[in-house]
């Protein structure tokens, strides 16, 4: 029942032809009509850029892609997507892009939303599309407040906040969004920022190939109610002191002379230490594939927030053995088979009897 | 020889403790009487608890049938004849007796310990409380303990589980019926454990021997088969699995795949069970984290061109609404199936009632109309999921196909459609970007539908969303726009096409009576006996509730006086007030039990 979509650098819209009159894809194809409105100077704009280079440069046509998300000033996203693209409702965007992505396996599904929508409102069906390990690419913008109803503490919130609706100061512990995905068994998990457009890049990028659930947190800047909540990454005088960059098989360290590392303290906890003082053999070495996540989730809470020495990078990229896939492909060939005769079969299905 | 007595119909109820098997037994004598061409009507009773303790009234369980010689309505009122495993059984149940019913007791259930839990002082076969019943004393768990005790390897376990099939036997023999379809099913069921396939089939026949040669009973009846059903290959169904197959007839009717989303609840679930089993025939199922999810992953797949499906009940369906409201503003195909059952809040899972019609009609915020389909009897589910699937997918819209607990349960012979006559359902999906301009989401065709295309189709990539759109697809708040969309959303579901309502009428009847959903089975049959007690009345069945038949207002306005009866406070009756602005009087019952025949009758002929 299902029909073949042709694959490859055909199609788009206007039919056929791309942006930049040539055969190759550009960011251009992925830029829609609509006027893009977030407020001046939001994180968001950087990293919509940056989607629509990493979607270009991948070379998936603009229609074999969608946009979901839900509620929030991350929510608006898909209408600048020159793809196809639902704005759903508040916290839903990973379900109903489970539905898109297990009866459609031929697209790309994106998801977007911000921290208040997927990780208060929305936060279980965040949780339970990573531990199905669901196909799609869960971009999280986590600005650390509620910019669309206008400056609430959020789940990633600091605390002490004082907000308008915390007047007092926020009494809530904070999430840490990786923690959280690793906990829910994802097997993609990555964090990124918005001021720094090439790992912003490799990361989306990454994530765009993952064969199963990706998860990566963005860490964006909100100008108008939470404004530098990532001043000490960004900030050219402090940022290489704290931004710890993951390679996968590289040891962990940062600084301009990468002269502090992470290596495991005595009682086996992840600590930062002077490379002077114990040696760049005893720093950790990056494993993004171990099948194990309990170092991915102490590296996700080596910085209590984004104010000190933070990583990131991809914390984690498995492949897991989907039990589902082999199912999905058995009951899509069952689904061929399946017509006329066999539901006559199926409607005739046990004891019958006739009169007349 | 023992005299055989003709009956045109019989009522019987099987009543026991949950762990005795009466769901079985029930189910069995249901399969054995439809395959002897009995017409029949059945409905299970569960108790609330998944494991009530043993030998309470709480823990009883009961399945009644009604069979007889001629087409029948419903599953019967008071039952000829009462099988009580245990006295819990017996007090359950005997209320609702006629004086002169036939009652069959497991005597060895009837202990002080036994009779202690149920809440008999005194012990009813004893002390005369049933003199105006037949009562029929079997030891039913030592004759089938007995029958199954000398053979190999069955435990005593088994030998006390197989009293419910000596029970089966006991009845297939009172009312003659074939002996066959329940061994070739013992057979199978048991097929891997030959000891408790010995012991079941051991204790069959004891009972059907146990019938032959006892003094105890003298007579057997006979219904003979319905010579008034139409000409056909039949089948038992209840509604969950006549809307599994109509769902299933849609999707190969129509080319989509289907996708059924749904979250467990109390008496949804069974669409989800019966729908997974199918999963290598060409279908998907999913059991999602909540019904927040399962609508929207429903809808998800309906988005990428599928046939997105969500089964629910009320609590599940409360959750569901703002989702319901996001398929109406982006004009999707997409069926929800409301199973009702008895609120407020968890209210009774296991009680029937038609309380959601007003949720279902207005439980969104703003304007969002959406198409409400009614399934009327088990067997009908499968022409209303069709029905449901065929709007949802021509109007682009969500639909809400409104069952019930008692439709789900009850079952009824359908007679099997050949899969090739039934209706064709055309996706009409969009695949060419148009020759000027750019592609518009929210441009209709001639019934208000606008187009929907998979994703993958070149040149037509398009966002749509919750927020207010235009035409071509752009967030508008603009006044004028906001106010042709909302008149465009209601004028396509107010326009869809539904047959006319149909009437029963007597030449010069005054009285309309008006029901809609599983009531149907109650009003027909109450109206049968209003006839033969020779008056005149007219009786029209809404299977379609928003829109509601072109012809209703003209039908209604025909009668000096309509009566709307239905299982709520009057909903239908509030609703067809409004939309009339006629004199409706409204007939409700809101008790968690379905309408009985009698009920109606005695309603109408308070009236005539």
């Amino acid at each position: 029942m299902s029909v073949n979509v042709t694959n490859g650098r055909v199609g788009g819209s206007p039919a056929g032809a791309r942006a930049n009159g040539s055969g190759a894809l550009g960011k251009a194809d992925f830029q829609s009509s609509s006027e893009t409105r977030w407020c001046p100077g939001c994180g968001d704009y950087a990293i919509l850029a940056t989607l629509q280079e990493v979607l270009a440069e991948q070379g998936t046509a603009p229609e074999r892609v969608a946009f979901v998300s839900g509620i929030g000033c991350a929510g608006r996203f898909p209408y600048y997507m020159n793809t196809y693209g639902v704005h759903g409702v508040h916290g839903r965007a990973p379900a109903f892009a489970t539905g898109l992505a297990l009866t459609r396996e031929d697209l790309q599904v994106w998801v977007i939303g911000g921290d208040g929508d997927m990780l208060s409102i929305g936060a279980n069906h965040l949780l339970h599309a990573l531990r199905r390990d669901i196909p799609i690419k869960i971009v999280l913008f986590n600005n650390q407040i509620y910019g669309l109803t206008k400056g609430q503490i959020s789940p990633t919130s600091e605390v002490g906040k004082i907000t308008k609706s915390t007047p007092f100061g926020s009494l809530d512990i904070p999430f840490q969004p990786l923690s959280l995905a690793l906990g829910a068994e994802a097997s993609f998990v990555a964090r990124t920022i918005d001021r720094d457009r090439k790992h912003l890049a490799s990361v989306l990028q990454a994530a765009a190939t993952h064969p199963g659930a990706a998860f990566v947190e963005v860490y964006q800047n909100c100008p108008v109610f939470n404004d530098g909540a990532y001043a000490a990454l960004t900030d050219k005088d402090s940022r290489e002191a704290n931004l710890i960059r993951l390679e996968h098989g590289a040891p962990i360290c940062v600084g301009r002379e990468r002269e502090r590392g992470v290596m495991r303290g005595p009682d086996g906890d992840l600590v930062l230490a002077d490379v002077s003082d114990v040696g760049e053999g005893a720093l950790l070495v990056h494993d993004a594939h171990r099948p194990d996540p309990s170092l991915a989730f102490a590296l996700s809470r080596l910085a209590a927030g984004p104010t000190e020495p933070t990583p990131v990078g991809v914390f984690r990229k498995v492949a897991r053995p989907s039990a589902r896939l082999g199912f999905e492909r058995e009951a899509a060939a069952a689904r061929e088979g399946f017509g006329v005769r066999e539901l006559d079969e199926l409607l005739h299905a046990g004891d019958t009897w006739t009169v007349g | 020889m023992k005299q055989i007595h003709e009956r045109e119909q019989v009522v019987v109820r099987f009543a026991g403790d949950s762990g005795d098997g009466m769901q079985v037994v029930g189910g069995r004598f249901t399969e054995a009487t439809a395959v002897l061409g009995n017409d029949l009507a059945t409905l299970p009773n569960f108790p609330g608890e998944i494991r009530a303790p043993a030998g309470t009234i709480a823990g009883v369980s009961s399945f009644q049938i009604h069979f007889a010689a001629r087409d029948i309505a419903t599953p019967g009122d008071a039952p000829n004849v009462l099988v009580a495993m245990n006295p819990a059984a017996l007090r359950a149940n005997v209320d609702e007796l006629d004086r002169g019913a036939t009652i069959i007791v497991n005597e060895d259930a009837f202990s002080t310990r036994n009779l202690d839990k149920a809440g008999y002082q005194a012990n009813p076969l004893e002390d005369g409380s049933l003199d105006g019943f037949s009562v029929k004393r079997v030891p039913i768990t030592s004759l089938a303990q007995r029958a199954v005790q000398e053979m190999d390897g069955v435990s005593t376990r088994d030998a006390i589980r197989s009293k419910n099939m000596f029970t089966l036997g006991l009845l297939c023999w009172l009312y003659d019926r074939p002996v066959d379809v329940t061994e070739r099913w013992i057979s199978a069921k048991f097929a891997k454990r030959s000891s408790a396939l010995q012991a079941n089939l051991a204790a069959f026949r004891a009972g059907w021997n146990f019938g032959e040669t006892t003094e105890l009973i003298d007579t057997r009846y006979r219904v003979p088969a319905a010579a008034d059903l139409p000409a056909g290959t039949y089948r038992n169904v209840n509604g969950t699995i006549a809307t599994v197959l109509g769902l299933v007839a849609a999707s190969v009717r129509s080319g989509l795949d289907l996708l059924l989303c749904s979250y467990p609840i109390t008496p949804a679930s069974e669409l989800l069970h019966e729908m997974a089993r199918l999963e290598r025939s060409g279908v998907r199922t999913l059991q999602a984290e909540d019904e927040i999810a399962a609508i929207n992953i429903a809808l998800g797949a309906a988005f990428g061109g599928s046939l997105g499906v969500t089964a629910t009940s009320g609590p599940g369906a409360d959750l569901m609404s703002e989702t319901l409201g996001l398929a109406v503003a982006l004009e999707l195909p997409l069926v929800v199936i409301d199973v009702q059952r008895a609120g407020p809040s968890t209210g009774m899972p296991t009680r029937t009632e038609q309380s959601d019609l007003l949720m279902a009609m207005y439980g969104r915020h703003g304007e969002s109309p959406v198409p409400i389909v009614a399934a009327s009897t088990p067997a009908q589910c499968f022409e209303a999921a069709i029905d449901a699937v065929r709007i949802a997918v021509r109007y682009r819209t969500p639909v809400v196909l409104l069952e019930d607990l008692f439709l789900a349960n009850s079952s009824e012979p359908w007679r099997i459609p050949v899969a090739g006559d039934l209706p064709t359902i055309e996706p009409m999906f969009e695949t060419e970007p148009p020759k000027d301009g750019p592609f518009e989401p929210y441009v209709r065709d001639a019934s208000g539908a606008r187009p929907w295309v998979r994703p993958g189709t070149p040149g037509l990539a398009h966002r749509i969303g919750g927020l207010e759109k235009s035409r071509s697809g752009e967030i508008s708040y603009e006044a004028g726009n906001h106010a042709v969309m909302t008149a465009e959303r209601a004028a396509k579901v107010a326009g869809i096409e539904v047959p006319p309502l149909a009437v029963d009428a007597d030449e010069g009847a005054e009285l309309l009576v008006v029901g809609w959903g599983s009531s149907h089975g109650a009003l027909r049959a109450g109206v049968r006996r209003v006839r033969a007690r020779g008056k005149r009345i007219a009786f029209a069945h809404l299977d379609h509730i928003n829109p509601l038949p072109p012809n209703a207002g003209e039908v209604l306005g025909r009668y000096s006086r309509v009566l709307v009866v239905e299982m709520n406070s009057g909903q239908l009756a509030r609703l067809l007030r409004a939309e009339f602005a006629l004199d409706i009087e409204s007939h409700a019952k809101v008790q968690g039990q379905p309408l009985l025949a009698a009920e109606v009758e005695r309603a109408l002929m308070e009236r005539l």
